[in-house]
């Protein structure tokens, strides 16, 4: 690879032994992606401090007993659990002292402890064309996407190297060659609510691109951030999709619509939307409902008020768990907005830091709602439950009777 | 067969072949090495020691943690087989190396050659060169 002076100084130790270390591992890596060069990244999203085990501890304790410190603004994506409410875990007791160890060592490294998987919604917000070094699967689909911004598809630890540094390989969705559509997919227009067309229409995306970028024509014109957030977590949870183009929508999309003649063609129709509908709901009529699940990427403060007006004047029934998932921020906002009223009045608990899919919050047996895709994916899995997706409006209306109903 | 190391080593072992890609997040447990994943038709199945062969990775960025994991708990397969490069199980390999020392070739087997692997129970993998037996 070739390197520029400032790679000289950081793998010459010139900035310090951390930085060192950090930009050898990124040697490594940018041979193996076959880089020519490094770039300059604005900033980075750490995924890798989310706790799994003692790995993460001594991976990050490396960087601090070294001095390190991050040379770009980073954000960290969710922690193990929510530390704020630890009356609430129902996991391994183990995991609260050793993810706030976690996070205190990634503090340590000048890292904001955002512990949000949609920091993109606040200010940490990267522009059209900019570099970054962005982790977790929603947050780089989103980035390179919706944004119009330029991350590979970053994992743990080659995250934090880029941050102690500033610098990654150009390789990947860095290059514009790489950033260039290999599918056109033809997608139905909505049936069903649009929330559970969105989930649906993402896990659907997935399972048609096997690590292609593709070109969708046909969804809704006025789909929003928050519904284009959903449907990257889904197709980046179903299939590894780490940047789509929808016609109209997103920000690059114009660039490639003279190419899109000459690209194979997949159409993903009503009966296929169904389908996974049918997969990522496998509930039946009458079941019990233990909790409903949402804020899977965070909710936003928009998706907040949508579930306000949704649940005004209803309630949960006492068996049933209402957690929705966010940031402290947008926490904070909702507790002192007046539709907290509302929220708290059905039931709602917010959840931080952390998403109910990872971090065990649900004592009561039984099955679990949520309009989240990327939820009724991975849910089953993490949480060997019975998990159904629906639309937000079916989830409240399973709530309120602690039982699965059309 | 020629295959492009994406991670030098050897490792010589059973081979898994998985039927559909899988995300080590979510569809690994390190503790045992088995495969988690509810609804992957290859659940149950332990990857300890074998050389694991998908032809691409699948889903969360955090299955690099998982494959480190992994190698603290010696869980870990000898060798990961794919067709499609991937950056996440890359690091994963690298760091396994750091921390651990445990070393977890990654090699790119060209689509020509994936069928070979099919009929294959026995692999040798060593640097840019890998055999196939019965």
């Amino acid at each position: 690879m070739r390197l520029a002076p400032i790679d000289r100084e950081l793998l010459g130790g010139l900035h310090g032994p951390a930085a060192q270390k950090a930009m050898e591992i990124l040697q490594t890596y940018g041979a193996v992606m076959g880089a020519e060069e490094f770039i300059a990244i604005e900033s980075a999203h750490i995924d890798g401090c989310l706790y799994h085990g003692p790995s993460t501890i001594d991976f990050v304790r490396l960087f601090v007993d070294l001095g390190g410190r991050v040379r770009v603004p980073t954000t960290l994506n969710v922690a193990a659990v929510d530390t704020t409410h630890p009356s609430l875990h129902c996991g391994p007791p183990e995991f609260i002292p050793a993810q706030e160890e976690t996070t205190a060592l990634h503090e340590q490294l000048g890292c904001v402890a955002t512990l949000t998987c949609a920091p993109y919604q606040r200010i940490f917000r990267p522009r059209l064309g900019e570099h970054v070094a962005w982790a977790e699967s929603n947050a780089i689909v989103f980035v390179n996407s919706v944004l119009g911004a330029r991350t590979d598809r970053y994992g743990d630890f080659i995250d934090l190297c880029a941050a102690l540094t500033g610098r990654v390989p150009c390789a990947g969705l860095h290059l514009d060659a790489n950033r260039q559509p290999a599918l056109l997919i033809d997608i139905a227009p909505p049936r069903q609510a649009r929330d559970l067309y969105f989930a649906a229409a993402g896990y659907a995306l997935g399972e048609a691109c096997k690590g292609r970028i593709a070109y969708i024509r046909g969804l809704p014109s006025d789909a929003t951030e928050d519904e284009l957030k959903g449907m990257g977590a889904a197709a980046a949870s179903s299939g590894a999709v780490a940047m789509f183009h929808a016609e109209g929508l997103t920000p690059e999309a114009r660039l490639w619509g003279g190419v899109i003649a000459d690209l194979p063609h997949e159409p993903i129709g009503a009966e296929r939307l169904d389908a996974a509908i049918a997969i990522l709901c496998p509930l039946e009529r009458g079941e019990r409902v233990a909790a409903m699940c949402l804020g899977t990427p965070h909710f936003s403060f928009a998706e907040f008020v949508s579930l306000a007006a949704l649940v005004d004047g209803r309630r949960a029934h006492p068996e049933c768990g209402v957690f929705v998932s966010t940031s402290r921020e947008i926490a904070e906002q909702i507790e002192n907005s007046p539709m907290w009223g509302a929220l708290s009045g059905f039931g709602v608990q917010l959840i931080v830091d952390t998403c109910t899919y990872l971090a065990p919050v649900v004592a009561q047996s039984g099955a679990i709602v949520t309009n989240s895709g990327k939820y009724a994916h991975y849910g089953p899995t993490h949480l060997q439950r019975r998990v159904g997706l629906m639309s937000m409006d079916r989830c409240v209306r399973c709530a309120e009777h602690g039982a699965v109903t059309p | 067969m020629i295959v492009r190391p994406l991670v030098a080593g050897r490792a010589e072992g059973e081979l898994l072949l998985l039927s559909r890609p899988l995300s080590l997040w979510g569809g690994l447990d390190p503790e045992d090495g088995r495969i988690t994943e509810t609804t992957h038709p290859d659940v149950g199945r332990c990857v300890k020691g074998r050389l694991l062969a998908m032809e691409e990775a699948r889903g969360s960025s955090s299955s690099a943690s998982i494959l480190v994991e992994a190698a603290r708990c010696g869980t870990a397969p000898a060798a990961i087989i794919l067709m499609r490069p991937d950056p996440i199980l890359t690091i994963g390999s690298i760091v396994a190396e750091l921390l651990y020392g445990v070393s977890i070739p990654i090699a790119l087997v060209d689509a020509r050659d994936w069928p070979q692997l099919r009929d294959a129970a026995w692999i040798m993998l060593d640097g840019g060169r890998l055999k196939a037996g019965g």
